[in-house]
């Protein structure tokens, strides 16, 4: 197996998780595309791993991974709350804090 | 090493399919499903790179509670289960020629950096006793704050979410 292999994938889910947080409208979807980015990270810290052949990237993944626990409770706990303030999750209607 | 690049190629497709899906899709239950498929992948990939414990933990973690929390979260946000046309934005050419350059010059810096170094076979699975070592010794401090971004986390989320 190459390193590139691993690292061409992440780099192409980090790209789709991109496009994912520019273009989509609803807030729970974009979330969703966050973790693809994550999941980006995550393949390339383990990845450098095996090929440096220490422990640190699977620490740094597993700490990723319980960091992406907690964002994803707190980003849907707000995206409830906008929910429940204005019946929409829409992210472009959501301009009451532009200038 | 054949048998392996193999798996690599079929999982990496499975896993550009379902990301592109979730990117793409116009159900939110559906992407849902289909971020089920990237994480049991790149579960998968970890298998391959050695790293048993990540994988098991991203099972029990994302599959297990992270998809649940976002299905909770389609649901009470009562998002149309038969699909909306206006999930993405209108100007997603933009996002699309973003997404492209990106990847395009992270693709040519790794090709550019890395060529065609090979990555050394690994000697069976990487043993959980070695991961926790460096967890509960070298790591202690960062794993302490974890736990309490952890604390923090859940707090905030209730805060945030009960209704008073």
């Amino acid at each position: 197996m190459l390193v590139n292999e691993f690292l061409l994938l992440g780099a192409f889910l980090f790209s789709t998780g991109v496009y994912g947080v520019l273009v989509r409208r609803n807030a729970v979807l974009v979330l969703m595309s966050v973790e693809l980015i994550l999941n980006a990270v995550n393949i390339n810290l383990v990845a450098f791993a095996l090929r440096d052949g220490g422990v640190e990237g699977q620490v740094f993944a597993l700490f990723v991974i319980a960091v992406a626990a907690a964002e994803v409770g707190v980003g849907l706990a707000l995206v409830l709350l906008i929910y429940r303030n204005r019946r929409s999750i829409a992210l472009d209607e959501l301009s009451q804090m532009k200038g | 090493m054949v048998a392996q690049n193999i798996a690599f190629g079929v999982i990496a497709a499975v896993m550009a399919v379902g990301a592109v899906r979730v990117v793409t899709t116009r159900n939110v239950f559906h992407a849902a499903l289909w971020l089920v498929l990237v994480l049991a992948g790149a579960a998968a990939q970890y298998i391959l790179l050695a790293a048993e414990f990540v994988a098991v933990t991203q099972i029990l973690v994302y599959v297990g509670a992270v998809v649940v929390l976002f299905l909770f979260g389609t649901m009470l946000t009562r998002a149309r289960i038969g699909g909306e046309s206006e999930l993405s934005s209108r100007h997603w050419s933009m996002g699309l020629l973003t997404a492209l350059l990106l990847a395009g010059t992270l693709a040519g810096v790794l090709i550019g950096t890395f060529h065609a170094e090979k990555l050394p076979t690994p000697a069976g699975s990487t043993p959980t006793q070695v991961v926790s070592d460096s967890i509960f010794s070298t790591y202690l401090i960062p794993f302490w704050l974890l736990s309490i971004v952890l604390l923090a986390a859940l707090v905030g989320a209730i805060v945030l979410a009960r209704r008073d």
